[in-house]
């Protein structure tokens, strides 16, 4: 028998974000601003604990829920968002907060259940849920209200009857952040709709204005979220691979059922990395937070003066502006004529179309005449 | 942080910023800038604004030391007038007060090492309080200023990713 893809992996559709990749990749004087990882390195001294790590020898598995005292020194990182959990049963540390999210949703979602998840969002939630045998519910959210998510929204899309909401804040692409009324507003209707919930926080750091709320802080909310996080954005570790959940210890012995027999462990290297991140490297994080606070607040600017609309991006390292007509067209023109890469919104869900990524992951120099180049397709269209 | 202190932080990164886009990146208009940086200047805040510049790339004839420089005080002479003739030698780039085996860390430049060897020898080591130099001719440079010289981090990223 030929080798044939089963149902749930043929009816998921390719990447839309694939062919802007080969577009770009024609060419080598792009300036991309579609990049949705770090232009910094890991910190250096994560850098040097790994190849330290790899001379020791220590290159064999480690426990699979994580090295403890990495779970230790993560149970105190997160204690910034008033997040209390226990290193010893309640924090799995994944290969990437995209394993993470993978396990949650195949060990929280059954067949047939109904997964909801606001639009525009990040490329992996929905065919990961296919994958798992659910039923995607998208619930839109709009530039009209800063792209968060809202009871009504979700009541509007009929998601009292939802059984798992994936709630990713601050948001890729919109970098959007809710506030701390919004986020309540969010966990009343869980419990209200018995809703658990998977929470992305994977750029909880990179909020600039005001502090993170993070849904599982809520009433009523702990018992029912799986939160997720991990070192990628924040400490400029992406290719590392290395991510954790939190949650209530029945829950993240779950998660560890389909870890310890997909995964094992985690990437050693990037733990020991990870270990030395957290203990010594919050400087070099401050560093680089400062650096996409400057130019978040320069590239939202250019888009005002340009006059076009964008909202105030509090979050992440994306604005996510309107471009005044069809998004793809305009990213593959404005990628021939001025060499310079972003995503198209509707990759990200239709209600991302008509606008635009815009990743300000990228040099403050290069950022300049990218925004120049844009100033300039812009009028001239 | 107050927006002096952001300035601040954003001027040691990049100086060469207009005013403009300082202003974008700061979240304030440009004339509030321009105001800020005529406080800086006029309190002593700032005080002078220069290019990190890796002169061994240019074909030039240009020599750098560090100069140890151990000194004796007495009644009428303390570091500050010491240090204040010192630092009016155009050759003299740097002077500073450190703690350790010695008291004062120079840095001197010249056209050779020749001349600044003549330099240390017949303008500084006469001082009558300074009773002994060390002169560390610079090899090479790696770093100054922040500014890694090697610059050894490329962006290999993929150019468009989710």
């Amino acid at each position: 028998m030929t080798l044939q893809a089963n149902d749930r992996v043929a009816g998921v559709p390719e990447s839309g974000i694939r062919k802007f990749f080969e577009l770009a990749e024609e060419r080598d004087d792009v300036i991309s601003l579609g990049v949705g990882e770090p232009d910094f390195s890991a910190p250096w001294a994560a850098r040097t604990a790994a190849i330290h790590s790899l001379e020791q020898g220590k290159t064999s598995y480690t426990s699979n829920r994580g090295m403890a005292d990495l779970r230790r020194l993560i149970a105190d990182y997160c204690r910034r968002w008033d997040q209390a959990y226990d290193p010893n049963t309640e924090i799995l540390v994944t290969t990437g907060a995209s394993e993470a999210v993978d396990l949650a949703l195949r060990t929280f979602v059954s067949p047939g259940d109904s997964v909801a998840l606001h639009e525009p969002n990040y490329i992996s939630y929905e065919p990961g849920i296919q994958f798992a045998g659910g039923e995607p519910l998208r619930v839109p959210t709009s530039a009209a209200n800063d792209f968060v998510l809202t009871p009504e929204a979700l009541a509007a899309a009929g998601a009292e009857e939802a059984d798992v909401l994936v709630l990713c804040y601050p948001n890729n692409p919109t970098g959007a952040v809710m506030t701390e009324s919004e986020v309540r507003a969010v966990a009343d209707f869980c419990v209200d709709h018995d809703v658990s919930v998977i929470a992305d926080e994977i750029y909880a750091a990179l909020t600039y204005e005001g502090k993170h709320t993070s849904i599982a802080t809520m009433p009523g909310m702990r018992e029912r979220t799986i939160v997720i996080n991990g070192f990628s954005k924040a400490y400029a570790m992406t290719g590392l691979r290395l991510g954790y959940a939190l949650g209530p210890a029945d829950a993240v012995d779950s998660l560890n059922r389909v870890h310890q027999y997909t995964m094992l462990s985690a990437p050693t290297t990037a733990q020991y990395a990870a270990v030395e991140a957290l203990r010594s490297c919050a400087d070099a994080v401050e560093e680089m937070t400062t650096a996409y606070n400057r130019r978040r607040r320069f590239v939202l600017s250019r888009f005002e003066e340009m006059g076009m609309d964008c909202f105030t991006a509090r979050g992440a390292f994306y604005a996510f502006p309107e471009c005044g007509g069809d998004d793809e067209a305009f990213a593959e023109s404005l990628l021939k004529e001025q060499g310079v890469a972003v995503v198209p919104g509707r990759v990200f869900g239709e209600r991302g179309a008509g606008h635009l990524r815009v990743s300000y992951a990228t040099g403050m120099r290069e950022l300049k005449t990218a925004m120049d180049r844009i100033e300039t397709f812009y009028e001239n269209q | 942080m107050d927006a002096k202190r952001e300035l601040l932080a954003l001027l040691s990164t990049d100086a060469r910023e207009s005013t403009e886009d300082i202003a974008r990146q700061l979240g304030i208009d440009a004339d509030r800038v321009e105001g800020l940086l005529d406080e800086l200047e006029a309190e002593g805040t700032v005080k002078g604004y220069q290019a990190v510049v890796d002169w061994d790339s240019v074909d030039d004839q240009r020599v750098a030391a560090f100069v140890e420089l151990n000194v004796e005080l007495d009644r009428e002479t303390g570091y500050e007038e010491i240090a204040d003739r010192i630092a009016r030698f155009t050759e003299v780039e740097s002077l500073r007060l450190v703690s350790g085996d010695y008291d004062f860390a120079i840095e001197v430049t010249g056209e050779s090492m020749q001349d600044v060897s003549r330099f240390i020898s017949n303008q500084i080591a006469p001082i009558p309080e300074i009773t002994q130099t060390v002169t560390h001719f610079i090899m090479e440079t790696y770093k100054e200023a922040g500014i890694d010289f090697g610059d050894r981090d490329g962006d290999d990223r993929l150019s468009v990713s989710p």
